[in-house]
C-alpha cells in the first residue's frame, strides 16, 4: 500500500498514454466522463457502469434530527443522497490487490 | 444510464474520435480507478467524489440458515463518498 492519492490529472495521464490524444483533450474527456455521470445522477437517473459499479440516487424524507452536542431538535429537510455499489469484479480486484 | 449510453454521449460530442477510441477512454477512466484502489491508493475527484478502500476485520460470522459459526477472513472493500459540489447539485431546488 503506497497511500498515494490519484486525481483527475492521473486519470487524464492514463487516457493520454492509452489513446494518444493531446494532454489537453485527454483531460477534457476525463472531465466529460465525470460530468455525464454527475448530470445523469442530478436528473434522477441511476448510472450503471458494467464491471465497475452502480451509482444510485435515493430520496430521503424529512425527519427530526438532534444536535448531538446540545440535544436540541433540528428539522432535517427531505434530500437526495447517492450511494455507490461496486461491481463484483471491482470488489474482487480491490480485495485481492490489497491482500497481496 | 448505462456504460454504452455514456460512451454514445461522448462519441456524439466528439465526432472526430473513433467510436472504439471513446470506448477505450471510458474504460481507461474506470479501470484506472479500480487499479489505484487495488494498489491501496485513494482516488479523489474534486466536485464529484472520492473512492477509497476500507478494511473489514476478520470476524466470526454465522450461517443464517444452519446457525453454524464460520470464520470470515479480513477483507478490503471499495468505498465511495460523494463530493460536496455533487451533493449540492443533487439537492438544489
Amino acid at each position: 500500500m503506497s497511500g498515494k492519492t490519484l486525481t483527475r490529472m492521473d486519470l487524464s495521464e492514463a487516457v493520454y498514454r492509452e489513446v494518444g490524444l493531446s494532454r489537453n483533450e485527454s483531460a477534457q474527456l476525463v472531465e466529460d466522463v465525470l460530468e455525464h455521470v454527475a448530470s445523469a445522477l442530478v436528473s434522477g437517473e441511476n448510472v450503471k457502469i458494467s464491471s465497475f459499479g452502480t451509482f444510485t440516487v435515493r430520496s430521503k424524507t424529512a425527519r427530526v434530527g438532534r444536535n448531538p452536542k446540545t440535544g436540541e431538535e433540528v428539522p432535517i429537510e427531505p434530500r437526495r443522497v447517492m450511494t455507490f455499489r461496486p461491481s463484483h469484479l471491482m470488489k474482487e480486484r480491490v480485495d485481492a490487490g490489497n491482500k497481496s | 444510464m448505462i456504460k454504452s449510453e455514456l460512451i454514445q454521449k461522448i462519441a456524439d460530442e466528439n465526432p472526430h474520435l473513433y467510436h472504439r477510441d471513446v470506448e477505450r477512454i471510458v474504460a481507461t477512466v474506470f479501470d484506472e480507478i479500480i487499479e489505484a484502489l487495488a494498489d491501496g491508493k485513494r482516488v479523489e475527484l474534486r466536485g464529484f467524489g472520492a473512492f477509497s478502500v476500507k478494511k473489514r476485520d476478520a470476524r466470526v460470522g454465522r450461517n443464517p440458515r444452519s446457525g453454524e459459526q464460520v470464520e470470515v477472513e479480513e477483507k478490503y472493500v471499495p468505498f465511495f463518498k460523494m463530493g460536496k459540489l455533487l451533493r449540492e447539485r443533487l439537492n438544489a431546488d
